[in-house]
């Protein structure tokens, strides 16, 4: 029976991966150029906020990528250390960039809608600084994958390092929570909830969100498809090198 | 163990450079403050509390990279990860020695540097309290960060890269703890939280300290 630990075999995983590629990339920006023209150009401004309220479906798909990223990151990590995956540990590595891109992206839209709303482009309210502290943890991530040259090893430090940095993160979340009363508003999607946005905004920004998930799913593939091709290239060089 | 946390303490105080660095650091800091924002007293007063452990936790920052560089360096780290006492244990141990020859020094001139900020009456013991309570967090955590960067060249930069943004939570504890006590206000739920902090890094981190030091010296 097929079972999801096939795809650690790099093989495997370079054929199903490249077959499902263009279907995800091309659903990604089917999404993405629907959800935002919808979002954008079909949907009634809002009463108090006018047509800021659009910044929405960047930054809310962007922050709740940013999350994630960092959660697949931790699964990832979590698959390295108990099965020793090789394409696990590349794909936490591949996904460490995009989330802190996506870290970027949401804290930027929030400046700039923040800026007309709260008439601030930055408070140190519990939301946004805990997204700050999530950039300074896909920042040390990167870095030290990149401040390694043994691949193993930086996987392992890695890998260690994403699972105390999670919950360091979680920690800190709720120690900023303590610290400052916050201006951002609660979460305005949840599926147990009354209180969402309007049915005429949300839509849109569902499908903004699949755009978002499919886009980084895609990135991710890519990235890691790239990292091993590279990593076969230099294991050709150095038989090469030997022969 | 004991033996070990005696060498630490040994080398420390007379390998010289570390032991009185870290507390010169701190002095410079809370020096330089007053000029960057001005000497008016009411001011100072009121950001003593936060300076001070900033101050304090950036000196702690400074002497991470010695706890396990120099015997990374001179091979001495292998020998006692050969010997009979667990790993985990040599990390617990590093930390403790860190704790006491940087951190504890910083912790007894804080008062000192507290009256150069004009820190409140009130103000002294709980900065004291709050800063015994929260540097063990700093010592454990910093251990291990200082194991996961041991085996790269000039790693100290990304050191304190990889080490602030964990030390986010014990600020943010030890600060209010000092803020509220030189105010007067009741400092003990954020206390709790900044001792179980420490009590929870001292009882998980040394594990993965060893861990990553294992990897290190594979």
């Amino acid at each position: 029976m097929a079972s999801l630990w096939e795809y650690a075999n790099p093989r495997k995983f370079m054929g199903t991966s490249g077959a499902l590629l263009p279907w995800v990339s091309y659903g990604a920006g089917a999404c993405l150029v629907v959800g935002l023209f919808w979002g954008f150009f079909f949907t009634p401004d809002d009463y108090r906020q006018g047509s800021t309220v659009k910044i929405i479906y960047l930054h809310v798909p962007a922050a709740l990528m940013a999350i994630n990223a960092w959660f697949m990151m931790l699964v990832a990590s979590l698959i390295w250390i108990v099965r020793r995956h090789h394409v696990s540990a590349l794909a936490a590595k591949a996904a460490a960039p995009i989330g802190a891109v996506m870290t970027v992206i949401a804290l930027l839209t929030g400046a700039i809608w923040g800026q007309p709303m709260w008439g601030t482009w930055w408070a140190w309210d519990p939301r946004l600084t805990s997204f700050l502290i999530l950039f300074l943890f896909y920042l040390g991530y990167i870095a030290l994958w990149s401040a390694i040259e043994n691949d193993d090893t930086a996987a392992d430090l890695t890998s260690v390092l994403c699972l105390v940095g999670s919950v360091f993160a979680v920690l800190s979340r709720y120690a900023v929570n303590f610290w400052n009363q916050g201006l951002h508003q609660g979460a305005s999607l949840s599926l147990d909830k009354e209180e969402n946005v309007a049915d005429v905004f949300y839509l849109p920004l569902l499908v903004c969100i699949a755009g978002f998930v499919l886009l980084f799913l895609a990135l991710v593939l890519l990235r890691t498809r790239t990292e091993i091709r590279a990593r076969r290239t230099r294991a050709l060089l150095a038989r090469e090198r030997m022969a | 163990m004991i033996a070990l946390l005696l060498r630490d303490l040994r080398l420390a105080v007379r390998a010289g450079g570390g032991f009185g660095l870290g507390l010169a650091f701190f002095l410079i800091v809370t020096v330089l403050v007053p000029f960057g924002v001005g000497p008016q007293s009411e001011l100072l007063a009121r950001i003593a509390p936060g300076i001070l452990w900033l101050g304090a936790l950036l000196a702690c920052l400074l002497s991470l990279d010695r706890i396990f560089a120099l015997e990374w360096e001179d091979g001495s780290l292998d020998l006692l990860a050969t010997s009979p006492l667990p790993l985990e244990g040599i990390a617990a141990i590093k930390a403790l020695a860190h704790w006491l020859t940087s951190a504890l020094p910083l912790v007894a001139a804080a008062p000192a540097l507290g009256l150069l900020l004009s820190l409140p009456q009130g103000g002294y013991l709980w900065l004291m309290v709050s800063l015994l309570a929260g540097t063990p967090a700093l010592s454990v955590i910093g251990a291990f960060g200082a194991a996961l960067t041991v085996g790269i060249k000039r790693g100290g930069l990304l050191l304190s890269l990889l080490v602030l943004p964990l030390y986010v939570p014990t600020l943010i504890f030890g600060a209010e703890v000092a803020r509220r006590g030189a105010e007067g206000l009741n400092p003990i739920t954020p206390l709790l939280l900044l001792a179980g902090i420490t009590c929870g890094t001292i009882a998980l981190l040394p594990f993965a300290s060893a861990a990553v030091l294992r990897i290190n010296l594979r």
